[in-house]
């Protein structure tokens, strides 16, 4: 029998555990990536049903209603309006949980308004016990005429319960619960009259909505039906109450909470995480630890991945056949992927940590707690999660910005979290310190790179609060002070949700920069390896001759490293480094220097994997060597080290506060829908870092 | 804190839809369980949902507090 699929639609509020349902329905057998042209994450993952039945499932973004207030949630509605889409289900799932049924069911009668077969999966059984809660299912099922599948996605019950109802989901009920256009039934008498052929709610979400939606007719239904905004609103709120009241006479029969059987652990955590000194306090210690961990954990797998990419090269070197290709390997290719690989260490911890105080409900918290300090500056308490993300990566961060209700909140966020410590500078950070802060400690316990590392976080942070606090006072725009954070409950972070997101997160970050930087590692080794005119085909010759016509005597031994560096200043990245040295020069680097700076502007991490292919096309032993040990036996003519205290310092700020990431540049874009706010990030950014070191450079030598 | 109520009515233009879809809804019942230390944002239970709004937002619903007895 040929094989069957169900396209499946999962949908629900933030916090119910839909994330959950999903990995338990689907496993590993997931997709992730984006609906076209916009940023919004697409997860796609396929359920057997049975012997020759799949389901192909789209977990769509956390949404309270149908009533759209970001880019997120208009995903969700223009995926259920569009009959033609591809991902358009046959049958939606809609998850609520046991705690928040109320809440949870007002999306439910909404879906249900749309008349597609629809399945309600109640999540968190495990927790009814505990609240005092009872169900009763049958007499839910009648009223809401729908199936459902009582689970909890944490102790895996139920979930073939799910798998059963889709497989099944013709026989279920498409009638809507309640008619929600009786709230102004002359109002919407008209509407029906005009669009006989059409879904009374589709129109209705058309109207109060901002979605796109058979275009044509748009135009025609606003210009014919609209109303006042005050009057839609008013309207919105008629039908909101409308429904509570439908839920309310629903629950009062099929739910039964026995107040005094609840235990609350919420409150009493509560009281404790957001103390006015205690939560202030444990926020802190959470967040030292984080960087502690990340610092002190990730070390060995770094020096591991470090060592082992450069024992690999030389192997290749060594033991492949002499020629372009072999060098392309050992000499572009090997260090390219090093310079990816090396980074997964910290990501892994950091968005191990985010993940964990995501799921466990204590990010709320710190919103609550952060949101009147941070609006000092500017910005919303929801800022302080993009801001912590922002030391893994600015480009989730930007995207996490998205749930900051206020426009002006949102465009400051967006415009100073580049300047947050990524994990892109910490390799650079991480060389740069090691060359030029001795290993020393300081009172015997507090080591001073690790000192040096943490003043530049702060002063990324610094900094980031320094001009959200300009922007917000200089910035023009009149916005309304919209502020709401659900305080979900707490709970036990489940290792596959966090595993899950770990991997996705990672991967992205892998093949998403990996391929820039591995592109760039290639293109350099080339220009690095190729050169135009006499002067590069010819540097064994010219060396040569130089050597044994100058009167000093030289020994001969130096010959193939001379020719290696001739040629190197003679190859096309030579020309181009040398060119642009006038500019750098006053900042304390040379021209090899200059090559990495530039191409860090694609993406900062390039700059050691830069280094590290120049020096290896600039050396011409089989030994390789670690980067750190051939950046710091690199020496000026005079004979003085190229890494330097001043140059080091100088090279510390410059990345500290330059706007050098080319997809950053572009998801602000994306995010802010207009060049105008990239381009000015790339141009006061890059213009402070190169004052900023300017006077470093100037000041300390 | 710990103070309870009954919504009466708001400035439907100053309250965001996502607080009305959370249940802030005139009839129903709202407790205070928490002010943020410096005074803002309040966290409230209203109609069962958890939810944190800035002063500025609160100040624009009507409650009656109940007396405690």
């Amino acid at each position: 029998m040929a094989q069957q699929n169900i396209k499946v639609a999962l949908i629900g509020n933030p916090n119910t555990g839909k994330t959950s349902v999903f990995n338990q329905l689907t496993g590993l057998r997931q997709q992730v990536g984006n609906y076209p042209g916009i940023t919004v994450e697409k997860k796609i993952g396929v359920c057997k049903l049975s012997e020759n039945t799949n389901a192909t499932i789209l977990d769509l973004p956390g949404t309270y209603s149908l009533n759209a207030s970001s880019i997120d949630e208009n995903v969700v509605i223009e995926l259920l309006m569009n009959k033609n889409d591809d991902n358009f289900p046959e049958v939606i799932v809609v998850v609520s949980e046991v705690e928040n049924l109320k809440r949870n069911l007002l999306l439910f009668t909404q879906i249900k308004d749309l008349e597609l077969p629809t399945i309600l999966v109640i999540n968190m059984s495990d927790r009814m016990q505990l609240k005092g809660i009872e169900l009763n299912i049958p007499l839910l099922e009648k009223e809401l005429k729908t199936s459902i599948a009582l689970i909890s996605s944490r102790k895996n019950i139920g979930i073939e319960k799910i798998k059963e109802l889709i497989l099944n989901y013709k026989n279920l009920s498409t009638e809507p619960c309640l008619n929600a256009s009786s709230i102004d039934k002359e109002y919407f008498d008209k509407l029906r009259k005009a669009f006989p052929n059409q879904l009374l709610y589709k129109l209705w979400l058309v109207i109060t909505q901002d979605v796109n939606f058979l275009n044509l007719e748009r135009n025609e239904i606003k210009n014919s039906f609209t109303k006042s905004h005050a009057d839609l609103k008013r309207l919105q709120q008629k039908e909101t109450i409308k429904r509570y009241q439908f839920i309310n006479d629903t629950l009062k029969v099929g739910q039964t909470i026995d107040v005094s059987k609840a235990t609350d652990i919420r409150a009493k955590l509560d009281r404790i995480l957001t103390h006015r000194i205690f939560g202030y306090l444990i926020f802190f210690v959470i967040l030292f630890g984080i960087f502690q961990s990340i610092f002190e954990w990730s070390k060995y797998p770094m020096e591991f991945i470090d060592s082992s990419f450069a024992s690999l090269a030389s192997f290749a070197k060594i033991h492949l056949p002499a020629g372009e290709f072999t060098n392309l390997i050992s000499e572009g290719i090997i260090p390219g992927v090093g310079g990816i690989l090396i980074f997964i260490p910290q990501i892994v911890f950091l968005f191990l940590f985010i993940s964990v105080l995501e799921e466990s409900g204590y990010m709320s918290r710190v919103v609550f707690l952060m949101d009147k300090i941070m609006r000092r500056f500017g910005l919303s308490g929801k800022s302080v999660v993009p801001l912590i993300s922002g030391t893994a990566c600015a480009i989730p961060a930007i995207m996490g910005a998205r749930n900051i209700e206020n426009w002006k909140e949102r465009l400051i966020t967006i415009l100073v979290t580049p300047f947050i410590t990524c994990s892109a500078r910490l390799p650079v950070y991480a060389i740069i310190i090691a060359l030029i802060i001795p290993n020393e400690k300081l009172f015997g316990f507090m080591s001073l790179q690790g000192l040096t590392l943490m003043s530049l976080y702060l002063l990324g942070f610094g900094v980031a609060l320094i001009s959200a606090f300009i922007l917000n006072k200089t910035l023009k725009i009149k916005t309304k002070s919209y502020f709401v954070v659900e305080m979900p409950s707490y709970k036990i972070p489940m290792f596959k949700n966090v595993s899950i997101n770990v991997i996705e997160k990672t991967k992205a970050f892998v093949f998403g920069a990996g391929k820039i930087i591995l592109a760039l590692s290639v293109v350099l080794w080339f220009l690095g390896s190729h050169g135009p005119g006499e002067d590069f085909k010819n540097a064994q010759k010219i060396i040569e001759e130089n050597v044994y016509s100058s009167k000093i005597p030289v020994n001969p031994s130096v010959i193939p490293d001379r020719v290696s560096e001739y040629k190197l200043e003679h190859s096309y990245i030579g020309i181009i480094g040398k060119s642009i040295e006038p500019v750098i020069k006053p900042l304390g680097y040379d021209w090899k220097i200059g090559i990495a700076v530039v191409s860090s502007f694609a993406a900062r991490e390039v700059f050691v994997g830069t280094l590290a292919t120049i020096y290896s096309v600039g050396s011409h032993s089989d030994e390789e060597d670690t980067i750190k040990n051939r950046m710091a036996a690199e020496v000026h003519a005079d004979g003085s080290k190229i890494f330097n205290f001043p140059t080091g310092i100088s090279l510390l700020l410059f990345y500290a506060f330059a706007m050098q990431c080319v997809s950053t540049l572009a998801i602000v874009k994306k995010e802010t829908n207009s060049w105008k706010w990239p381009i000015i990030q790339l141009v006061f950014m890059s213009g402070f870092a190169y004052l900023v070191a300017f006077i470093a450079y100037q000041v300390l030598k | 804190m710990g103070q309870k109520g009954t919504i009466i009515d708001f400035d439907i233009d100053e309250i965001p839809m996502k607080l009305l879809e959370m249940g802030c809804l005139p009839g129903n019942c709202v407790s205070l369980i928490q002010i943020a230390p410096l005074g803002c944002p309040l966290y409230f239970n209203v109609n069962d949902s958890h939810v944190a709004i800035r002063l500025e937002t609160a100040k624009k619903i009507n409650v009656v507090i109940e007396t405690q007895d």
